[in-house]
């Protein structure tokens, strides 16, 4: 199934655990120590560098580009890291995020209660991932290096709903 | 005795962090095929499918496999006649610190692990010594990423749990670990020594070629008891079901005391990098 960002709440609501999905169009990179700075700012009510109504978040550290390149390779992280954090994110509008591994039960049941949902991208795949990604740029904490936020504009992103809004979770499937 | 320049082992060093994170060795890849033969699930089939394609767009266009491309640990074997004309510790991280720059591959040490700070270059690296007869330098250099390498534990076992304990250890570490260390796997298992030397042990057991057998029988009955009951649960590529959890398990061991059975499982993704060359 073909899926195009900003995503809808049709969009979320018709996807379930196990489904293919092609993902196209505008999304945001954050790890470890870019969820800390934006959980950061929502605790003392500031402004995000990036919006999060109907976004999506992608767990990647890219590896360099080289010249000519976009990006580097471009593969997922392991997601329960940021486990601590995704819930106040998908309170604040963020409809899914794209990683690999589980998920604590605490973010399952929130994506329960704020409809959103969980990606999973090929763990190890970062150099044919990074062929799906035709932009990126820097939009916050530069000097985080790999860590830095970075928008990515990507066409037809292999992914598999992990978890969807109705409570079913793929890894939990025998 | 034979001299070896500093800057040699550099200059080898620079070219193998290249090397191991643009190129897949070849039996990696033949395992992903056997691999993609047993599977019955669809969506498993096309994991493996997609890591081969992987492997070699990496190849072809002389990118990183995967975009973390490790912590650089080095096991170096000197041999007793060998001189090596400068520092070797130092000649090791400019190896590294020119590799990770020119080959563009990320940069993912902190300085301190408390304040977390980019050391920018992927400096410093793990460096195990050994000394060897002969006059020859081997160098294995096997980045490790850190999605494996945090699903790794270690325990200290009573002499009672034996070899059952021990299985059932290194089921429960592959179990918890589920989807989060890249599946399929390659299992490295230290048995014996002492705290610290099992650890190592498990992470040596990773380097070994991933077809070979333990040398000593009940060792390789063992690994391979432990790759069935690894595959029998069920996890699969990436997490999604299947039949591959595991490619290899490799078990390394060493005598410990009258009062210990020191194991460690030390996780390895699909990439399972590493290379190796001799001075």
């Amino acid at each position: 199934m073909k899926l195009k960002t900003p995503l809808t709440q049709k969009d979320i609501e018709s996807l379930k655990s196990g489904d293919k999905v092609k993902l196209s169009g505008i999304i945001y990179t954050a790890r470890d120590a870019a969820h800390a700075k934006l959980i950061e700012l929502i605790n003392q009510k500031k402004e995000l560098p990036i919006p999060l109504e109907g976004q999506v978040i992608y767990y990647v550290g890219p590896a360099p580009a080289k010249p000519g390149e976009v990006i580097g390779a471009a593969g997922p992280t392991t997601s329960y890291r940021m486990d601590p954090y995704t819930p106040q994110l998908f309170k604040k509008g963020l409809k899914a995020v794209i990683g690999k591994g589980q998920r604590s039960k605490k973010v399952k049941k929130s994506m329960i209660k704020n409809k959103s949902i969980y990606l999973g991208a090929v763990g190890g795949a970062g150099a044919l991932l990074a062929k799906c990604i035709k932009s990126s740029e820097i939009v916050a904490y530069p000097e985080l290096g790999a860590e830095a936020i970075r928008k990515l504009e990507v066409v037809d992103m292999p992914l598999i709903v992990i978890n969807d809004i109705y409570g079913n979770d793929i890894y939990e499937q025998e | 005795m034979r001299t070896i320049e500093a800057k040699t082992i550099s200059e080898k060093i620079c070219e193998m962090a290249k090397d191991a994170n643009y190129n897949l060795n070849s039996e990696m890849i033949n395992s992903f095929k056997i691999a993609r033969e047993k599977e019955d699930s669809d969506l498993a089939k096309e994991i493996l499918s997609q890591l081969i394609e992987n492997a070699e767009i990496a190849s072809d266009d002389q990118i990183p496999i995967c975009q973390d491309t490790g912590f650089g640990v080095v096991f170096l074997e000197i041999g007793n006649d060998v001189h090596i004309k400068g520092d070797i510790y130092k000649a090791v991280n400019e190896g590294i610190r020119r590799g990770y720059k020119e080959g563009y591959l990320r940069k993912s040490i902190v300085e301190d692990p408390i304040k977390r700070i980019n050391t920018n270059d992927n400096t410093p690296a793990v460096i195990h010594t050994k000394f060897v007869s002969g006059d020859k330098l081997k160098i294995t250099f096997a980045p490790k990423g850190g999605g494996s390498e945090n699903m790794s534990k270690i325990k200290m076992l009573k002499p009672a749990d034996g070899v059952e304990g021990i299985k059932k250890f290194v089921i429960k570490t592959i179990k918890e670990a589920g989807a989060n260390p890249c599946p399929p796997i390659i299992v490295g298992v230290g048995i014996g020594g002492t705290f610290e030397k099992v650890a190592y042990l498990a992470k040596k057991a990773l380097i070994r070629d991933i077809n070979d057998s333990h040398p000593d029988k009940h060792i390789a009955n063992l690994e391979k008891e432990l790759l069935t009951e690894i595959n029998e649960l069920g996890i699969g590529p990436q997490g999604f079901g299947g039949k591959t959890t595991a490619l290899a398990v490799k078990i390394e061991k060493f005598p410990c005391h009258i009062a210990s059975l020191p194991v460690a499982v030390n996780i390895n993704c699909h990439a399972n990098r590493h290379k190796e060359i001799i001075i």
